[in-house]
Formats: C-alpha cells, structure tokens, sequence
C-alpha cells in the first residue's frame, strides 16, 4: 500500500527495517520545473541514459540500513547532522518510501516529528485540539475523553477559547506536545521536539515520555540531547553518512558516536532557511597543543546567509555528558544584538581561562532571529571538547584564593 | 483502488475535521464572515444581469435572467470555488505534509467539501428567487432530477481536483494557470446564455466538456421544468466516471512522492 504494512502476530518485531535506503535528487529539494523535464526528456531521446550521469543527480540519504525493534524497546538514534536521522523516522513515520527495501509496523503508531504542524493560526487553543489530535490519528471521542486532562497538561488554561496566532511559541509547543502526549500509541517516534520550551516543560515532556516508555510501549528516539537519549533508551543505533555504524547498547552507542565526533574534522551544515553554519572550529590558543582547565579557548562559527538578519542573538554552550550547560553566554543577556547583511559571516568567542575540569565537553553554536514575532534558530554542529586537568573539586574551576588569620576572642 | 476507498473510511473523521478547518478559517476575522458565500453569486448574478441582459440583450429561453443566469452560476460556482480551494491544497499543506503520514486525497477532498458548503448556503438565495418568480417556474417531478446531477458534478469535480492539486506538487504553473482556465471555461459552459445560442452542428463538440451538460441539466430541470437532455447527461456521467478513476488511480500512485518534492 505506502510501503508499511501492519501485521497482527504478536511474536514479529514492534518495527522491522530491512535494506534500506533512500534517495534524493540533488538540488532544489527536487522541485521540478516544466521546462528541465522537457530537457531531460529531449536529451534521453538524443543520447543513450548513461547511469553515470543519473547517479550524479541523485544522492543517497540512508544506505542499506536494517535494523528490528522488539515490542517495549526504546531505541535511540543518534548520529551528527546530515546522517539520515530525519529521513529514517520520516520513513518509519509512513511520510516518504524507501528506495530500497522494507519497513514493516506493528501497532498504532505515534509521531512527535513536529508537534505544531497541524495547528493553524486563526483557529482557537480549542479547535487545535482537535484538529492536531484528528491529524495525529486520535477518535474526536477520544480527545473529547481527553480534553481537560490536555488543556491542564498545557497549562493555557482560559486560553484555551483564543486563537493560538495570539499565543506565545512556548504556549503554542506545549499545547501541541500536550494533545501528542495524550495519544497513547503502541510505537511512538519522537524527533528532536525537546529543544523548544523552557527547562520546567522540557522535564515535563521527558517525564511524560518516561511513563510511556514504562508502560511498555515501543518508543524511537531522535535526539542530540545525550543526557535525554541515555535516560529514556536502552538500545542505541549511530548513524553516520546514511549507514548504521554502530548499535548496541545505549551507553555503548554514546560513547561510539562522541568517539566519532571527536575523531572527525568538524564542518557541519545546518539549514534554516536560506541560514547555513559551514564551520565550527575550537582551538586551545595559538601557542598550546591541548585545552587545560586554566588555558584559553577560541571558538568561532562561520555561517552563510541569503538573506539580512535584523537584531539576531547568539548563544554560546559548553554542555557536559549528562547535558548540564555548564557555560551559557547570551549576547542578549549583554544587550548585544548584532545584525548581519547577506554573506558569509564569522562570529568568535574568546575564552581566557576555560574553568573546566578535566573531562569531555559539548560545545555548540546557536544564533537566534527574532524577525516578525516569530523567533528563528540556527544551531552550530556539536564539537567535542576535551579538556587535560584534575576531574576532582565541583563542575566547574572557579579561582578561588584561601589565607587565614587567628581571630582573637 | 477499493484498498485505498476503504482506507479513506478509516480517516472520515480527520477528513471531518480537516473540511470543517476549511470552513472556519475562510471567514475568520471577515464582519461579513458566512454571508460572503451568498454575497459572491449574488453580486455575480447582478452584474451579469445588467451587462448582458439589460445592455447586450442576451436571450435566456423565456426565462427571468436573473433566475436564468442563477440556476447555473450556482453550480459553477461550486465548480470554481472547489478547484480555486483544492487544486493549491497540497502546496498549502505542504508543513502537514512532510510531518504526518494520512491519505493525501484528504486535503483536496476536504476543499471541495468546504465549497460543497458554501453552495448550500448560497442555494438558499435560488430557493428564494424560485418563490420570488413563482409565476414563470415550472415546478415539475424532474426537479428530483437536481440529486443525480449534482453527483455527476461532485465527481466530475473530484476527479479534476485530484489530478490538478497532484501536478501542482511538481509544477506550480498549473496554479498561475488557473485562475485563466476557469474564466475560459466559463464561457465555454452555457452559464450567461443558452444553449439553444450555440449553432447546432457545433454542439457536439461543444457537450464534450461535461460542465456544459451539467449547467444545461441543472437549468432544465430547475427553472424550464423539464427533463434533462439524457444524451448529454449521459456523456458527463460516462465522462466524469472515468475520468474520476484514472485521476484518483494517478493520485495514489504519485502520493507518496509529495513529501520529497513539495
């Protein structure tokens, strides 16, 4: 039928991947004009179809990746940016067919790809309820059942009868995760959703998601968040380049994929419309071979943009392995709102002495567009950081200078 | 094909839900909000019955004009409104469809039901202008004959709707196109005159087009009070039917393509 097909024996795996992979056509996202299908279709009659030349159009975003997961497993998918993490939950999702091979589902499914998707802007907190819970696949008795146990979830409250163009983003994400988390799936595939929202709400969803995956569901999870992925899932699989690297165990499989970042020269690409980052580099200083707690750091980001950027905020995070931030630098929080014309742009971070103890870091990027009451975001690709120094004495290595004197009574 | 009808039952509340979204949001933050529905063929009918009744003199077959040019812009422009709604359908859901996976015929569907809406309401106008004009309407058993025509036309309809939205994922030209291709066709469908003004040996070709049988059908059984001409009702039914099948046979062979390429 759309490539999925759902099977009733209870002794078959939840999710079962067999070969697959996908193609895409290069360029433009594969838009087509009317004017390059005549060319190509002249051009096939004149000259013989060489698959040479077929190939170069065409790229593989997933290569021949197989992979089962048992009814109650949580998976976890981890891997850098343009590794085909996307493209494998939107298979899984029934969105898109492979190219080549099988996926088969079994169970209602669930998909937290993108949690405000159905939403529209003119209808009320209301209307969207039941418009995201019919899209995500719920009965309108269902949500009927459900609605004030979502609504409170939320937390919009009187809200609720205002369309949601007048609501603040984080109102709008935790309605939408509120109507996702009600949804009670036997497979529920969850994207990257919990980098909106503030902490309080993040921990929420991560709670909610917990209690799914104890209830014995299935549960796939995309994430970059290691301290997420490490507490929800039990199996890991690293995807890399479109090929499934590594799987095994969660823990394993973090260690595989931070071995993978570290090892690999750091040149990421990161689309946000018309928005690339097209490097991240992090150096010790020019005089120094390694990072020390009490040494320098030099971080800068190089990013490309088509199109002006008015009143942008840049953050700047040094995370720890249980995603801690450890070093969070807001321009905002200084009152610095660069702006940047169209153009290849470099923006640094100077750090004289680095505080951190010994150990293995994150360290990213992100820049912040408030454009229009809507906020957009760009996130660097994640570097590793590893610093040489004593792992004892708190998180962080702030100069402390002791004396004492005797007091006398 | 019956695999894909049977899935469509499974989504009837989402296409419930998704239709009724249609319908909301066309009048939100509108004062007139629901009564621009009847406010479009009225204002239509008007000005039609000035220009070409009043100034150019138009025949209408004995008929009121007002009631003449009615009885058949209301279908058209269910036709119009449907294929104006359906056919960018796709593109503007093109963020639902790159998220969530449900049958893509939802979407045009669901437009051509919120249209299916709008000319329910505006049909209250045509039921007024019947009483209005009460003395020049036959009011005859072949009336009951609007049930089976508006099927033919619902059809019909779907099947252009779903051809039409599908290609506009790859070619957008076809939505440029559109707004000229339905003026066209307009003219091309006894809607300001009657047929009886097409020369004869033309009319063959002119009852190709099966709106053209349509509006005829509508505007004899409703106003002139008798029967349908069963030739060219019959060639519309034929038509529509299968031009429905193989549209909705390309749809969901192409379907699962539109989430790369939208």
């Amino acid at each position: 039928m759309n490539g999925l097909c759902y099977r009733g024996n209870i002794e078959m795996p939840a999710i079962s991947v067999e070969n697959v992979s996908k193609r895409f056509r290069k360029g433009q996202a594969g838009y087509r004009t009317l004017r390059e299908d005549i060319y190509n279709l002249t051009g096939r009659l004149t000259r013989p179809r060489s698959s040479e030349g077929a190939d170069k159009n065409y790229t593989w975003a997933l290569k021949d990746v197989s992979f089962q997961v048992e009814p109650g497993e949580k998976l976890g998918i981890i891997g850098p940016n343009g590794s085909g993490k996307t493209t494998l939950l939107r298979l899984l999702a029934g969105i898109t067919r492979p190219t080549k091979g099988k996926i088969s589902l079994k169970g209602r499914l669930g998909v937290l790809i993108e949690l405000m998707a159905g939403f529209h802007p003119e209808l009320t907190g209301r209307e969207n309820v039941y418009l995201n819970g019919a899209i995500m696949g719920m009965a309108r008795a269902e949500i009927r059942r459900k609605f004030d146990e979502i609504v409170d979830f939320a937390g919009v409250g009187e809200w609720i009868e205002t369309p949601i163009k007048r609501y603040s983003t984080g109102m709008q994400v935790r309605l939408g995760f509120a109507v996702a988390a009600h949804l009670e799936p036997d497979i529920l595939l969850v994207d990257e959703v919990l980098a909106v929202g503030d902490t309080a709400f993040q921990n929420k969803c991560l709670g909610k998601m917990g209690d799914v995956a104890r209830e014995g569901r299935t549960v796939v999870f995309v994430s970059h968040n290691m301290a997420a992925v490490r507490s929800l899932c039990n199996r890991g699989i690293v995807l890399n380049q479109g090929s499934a690297e590594f799987a095994g165990p969660m823990g394993e499989a973090i260690y595989y994929y931070q071995g993978l970042m570290r090892g690999r020269d750091i040149q990421a690409v990161k689309r946000m419309q018309g928005l690339q980052v097209v490097g991240l580099r992090v150096s010790p200083g020019s005089s120094r071979p390694r990072f020390t707690s009490d040494g320098p750091l030099v971080a800068e980001m190089d990013f490309f943009t088509d199109h002006p950027l008015p009143a942008c905020y840049l953050n700047f995070v040094i995370e720890d392995g249980d995603g801690r931030f450890l070093v969070h630098s807001r321009t905002d929080l200084f009152d610095l709102w660069p702006s940047f014309g169209p153009g290849l742009h470099r923006v640094r971070v100077d750090v004289p002495r680095l505080g951190l103890r010994g150990g293995v870091y994150t360290l990213w990027f992100r820049l912040y567009v408030a454009a229009g009451g809507v906020t957009e975001m760009a996130d660097s690709d994640r570097a590793m950081l590893e610093v040489d120094g004593p792992q004892v004495g708190g998180l962080v290595d702030v100069p402390c200078s002791w004396s004492w004197t005797e007091v006398k009574g | 094909m019956v695999e894909s009808l049977r899935n469509l039952f499974k989504y009837r509340e989402l296409l419930f839900v998704l239709t009724q979204r249609e319908i909301q949001i066309r009048y939100k933050q509108s004062v007139l909000g629901i009564a621009w529905a009847i406010i479009q063929p009225l204002a239509l009918m008007l000005m039609f019955t000035l220009v070409f009744s009043a100034l150019l003199k138009i025949p209408s077959d004995g008929v009121p004009y007002p009631l003449f040019v009615y009885s058949a812009l209301l279908p058209w422009t269910f036709f119009s409104n449907s294929l104006n709604r359906a056919i960018p359908s796709l593109e503007a859901n093109a963020q639902l469809i790159k998220k969530v996976y449900f049958p893509r015929e939802l979407f045009p569907v669901a437009s051509v039901l919120a249209a299916g809406f709008d000319f329910l309401i505006s049909a209250a106008i045509f039921v007024g202008l019947m009483v209005y004009y009460r003395a020049d309407v036959q009011f005859t058993v072949y009336l009951l004959y609007v049930v089976p025509i508006l099927m033919i036309q619902i059809v019909f309809t779907l099947g252009i709707c779903l051809f039409a939205s599908a290609v506009n994922v790859y070619y957008r030209d076809v939505k440029h196109a559109l707004p000229l291709l339905i003026q066209v066709w307009m003219y091309a469908s006894p809607i300001i005159y009657p047929v009886s003004q097409v020369p004869e040996r033309l009319q063959t070709i002119y009852f190709l087009n099966p709106m053209a049988g349509i509006i005829h059908s509508y505007r004899s059984v409703l106003v002139k009070g008798v029967a349908p001409t069963d030739y060219y009702l019959a060639i519309a039914a034929a038509g529509s039917v299968v031009l429905f099948l193989v549209c909705y046979f390309y749809f969901k062979r192409i379907e699962m393509e539109f989430a790369d390429v939208v």
